[in-house]
């Protein structure tokens, strides 16, 4: 494992905040402050607007109501998101270190290298394989070597662990582990239910609409 | 670094709510109807009736009284479309997303109306229904660009997403539009140094201008009547969504 | 720097290990311009007077083709939404990417173009003219034809719409591309075709970033 260099101690907070799609409101009345170093899980059925509010703290779908703010980041610093959405974003005609060494290129690589990254999702003997041969599980660890690729200390996560066997689930608690020990952000929206190693270090909410 | 998106609620964004917007416009449009109907008539009138015929064209001189307020309206009403885009793109204005779609209809119909009385005109002075001139080819093309954003509105499934898509669009087009109308008058030059009509043209007598100008003003007084209904229609027609798909949602849960 | 070389790369490798697009843009492009001949007849005279618009034509026909790849497939993978977070804006990557569709689709057509040249019997003046327009031209297709894709990108057929909406304003394209060919103000024409590739250039990235994050919305 790679020395990790730790985040600025930083606070995402939410107030009052409403999101939907198409001027549907999904969850609303959402207020909640996540500290560098803690994970928020977000669970909840299908259709609660999990999706919808990781899209909107990514920035991508405008807010109804109420703000957010990431507050204690250093202005210089650029993006301070990565988003793994339910798509992985790979192109099966690229081999897969070459999927990552794109991300590495565009987001930055101020983190992992990308064979160390690579075998640390366990992708490490199919580096020069296409990416469109990979099964789903395989895939979404590609996209999940992402992460620790480029430094940012906020991560949202949308169904981590879809498509993971058991060994991939471990994978991925690891790895936010990992980015909380270094002072890191991360929510997750899931149904799996993710343990860390330390419960302290979690927090569990439901997005929805009040009744 | 702080991201704050907060929407921002200015007092015309309030005031601005569609249903205050129906609320407040619903009793201009009767009046405006009544004002334009009555401004047809008199126009309809002088045209028809009550001015005389020209010398070397006739009665189809009287083409012209609808002709040139429908050639104008085209091009003012993807003004009226392009200011809307940008009340959608820089305030995310509710109503303006409303007006720029009720527009493109209306605006489409007047194009083609000029284009098709032009041609209608054309024939008899001219001899021939088209003619590749520089100011008539310039009217397809702009008819083009709004069949495309009304064929874009219909191909979007979330009007709500659309709109500012659709305003992009439209403000692109009205950047193009006058360069448009240059390359296109180059090109004419280019083919055809004569060209039919001059620029200062023959003087209009009185007869001619009196109708011209009545009809002039009954097309202008049209367009918001046309408008503001089809914007009222716009906003019922979005509650009816918006509450069909609580309702969808209300049944599942 | 390095992500905008990043993405142009990342584009022309998946285009020339995609399959053969190049070719059979190049293909559609040579074969619109052959099948004129067929349609008007041999007529070397009539041909040579036509051919600066069928050139043009094909081209145009041939760039429509080929927008279709520009976002949709990275709308399509998730990967657009990733890319708004890059260390990139918006608009730089999707300069970098109307750049890599220059080079796969319009590039190609003009290293072709020779071919045409000889079918339609032009001479030799005229054709160096040509290459001269379409290379001043082409960079402004690509410049709309961006736009026209990011508008449609989020519509599920909006393969066909893109045409449509980009054809009205590549019009002065057409008319100076064709008109630096054969008109009298022949130099003319190129200026204003290069001025007017200048102002799509500047324009469409950032168009196409306000249709695209609009889009997903």
């Amino acid at each position: 494992m790679t020395q990790r260099q730790a985040y600025p101690s930083l606070v995402l907070h939410a107030q009052g905040l409403a999101c939907g799609r198409g001027g549907l409101p999904l969850a609303d009345d959402m207020s909640f402050a996540v500290q560098g170093g803690t994970c928020l899980l977000l669970r909840g059925p299908n259709g609660t607007g999990k999706t919808t509010l990781l899209l909107t703290l990514a920035g991508i779908v405008a807010p109804l109501a109420g703000s957010f703010a990431i507050e204690g980041a250093d202005p210089e610093a650029g993006p301070l998101l990565h988003y793994c959405g339910h798509r992985n974003a790979t192109k099966p005609r690229l081999s897969v270190a070459e999927n990552l060494g794109f991300w590495a290129a565009v987001n930055g690589a101020t983190g992992d290298a990308v064979e160390d990254a690579l075998d640390r999702v366990g992708l490490g003997d199919l580096a020069m394989l296409d990416a469109g041969y990979l099964s789903a599980g395989q895939s979404r660890r590609l996209a999940l070597a992402r992460l620790p690729v480029t430094h940012r200390p906020v991560w949202l996560l949308d169904e981590p662990t879809a498509a993971l066997d058991t060994e991939g689930h471990q994978l991925v608690t690891d790895l936010i582990d990992g980015h909380l020990d270094a002072g890191g952000i991360a929510i997750a929206a899931t149904h799996d239910p993710i343990t860390l190693p330390d419960a302290a270090r979690m927090e569990t909410t439901a997005p929805g609409k009040a009744v | 670094m702080t991201i704050q998106t907060t929407p921002k609620q200015s007092w015309w964004s309030r005031i601005a709510h569609p249903g205050q917007f129906v609320a407040r416009t619903r009793p201009l449009l009767w009046p405006l109807t009544i004002l334009t109907a009555l401004l047809f008539v008199v126009g309809l009138w002088f045209a028809l009736f009550n001015s005389p015929q020209d010398y070397q064209m006739g009665d189809t001189v009287r083409i012209m009284y609808v002709h040139v307020p429908t050639a104008r309206l085209s091009q003012f009403v993807y003004a009226v479309m392009a200011v809307s885009a940008l009340g959608s793109l820089v305030w995310r204005h509710p109503m303006a997303d409303v007006a720029m779609k009720a527009a493109a209809p209306p605006g489409a119909t007047f194009t083609a109306l000029a284009l098709f009385t032009g041609s209608l005109w054309g024939r008899p002075t001219r001899g021939t229904f088209w003619e590749w001139d520089g100011r008539m080819t310039s009217t397809p093309v702009l008819l083009f660009i709004y069949l495309g954003i009304i064929a874009l509105w219909r191909a979007f499934d979330d009007q709500l997403r659309a709109a500012r898509v659709i305003a992009v669009f439209t403000l692109v087009g009205a950047v193009n539009i006058p360069i448009i109308k240059f390359s296109v008058d180059w090109w004419s030059t280019l083919h055809q140094p004569a060209s039919v009509f001059r620029a200062d043209g023959p003087r209009m007598p009185g007869s001619i201008l009196t109708p011209l100008f009545v009809m002039f003003f009954a097309f202008t007084f049209l367009f918001p009547v046309l408008h503001l209904k089809a914007m009222h229609t716009e906003v019922s027609r979005r509650r009816v969504m918006a509450l069909e798909r609580q309702a969808a949602q209300g049944a599942k849960s | 720097m390095r992500a905008f070389s990043a993405i142009v790369t990342r584009e022309v490798a998946l285009a020339l290990r995609g399959g053969g697009d190049v070719l059979t843009l190049v293909l559609f492009f040579i074969i619109t311009g052959a099948i004129v001949p067929f349609a008007v007849g041999p007529d070397k005279a009539l041909l040579a007077t036509i051919a600066p618009g069928i050139i043009w034509i094909a081209a145009f026909l041939a760039m429509l083709l080929g927008l279709d790849r520009l976002f949709r497939p990275d709308h399509e993978d998730g990967t657009l939404i990733l890319l708004r977070h890059a260390d990139l804006p918006l608009s730089a990557i999707i300069a970098a990417k109307v750049i890599a569709h220059w080079l796969l689709t319009a590039l190609p057509l003009i290293l072709a173009s020779p071919i045409l040249a000889v079918l339609l019997a032009m001479d030799l003046s005229s054709f160096w003219r040509m290459l001269l327009s379409l290379l001043l031209g082409t960079p402004a297709l690509a410049a709309f034809g961006a736009i026209g894709a990011a508008v449609t990108v989020a519509i599920r057929r909006g393969g066909l719409i893109a045409p449509i909406l980009i054809a009205p304003l590549s019009m002065p394209v057409l008319i100076f591309g064709t008109g630096a060919i054969s008109a009298t103000q022949s130099n003319a024409a190129l200026l204003f075709l290069a001025a007017l590739s200048l102002m799509a250039i500047a324009l469409a990235p950032f168009a196409a970033a306000l249709a695209i994050s609009s889009a997903e919305d």
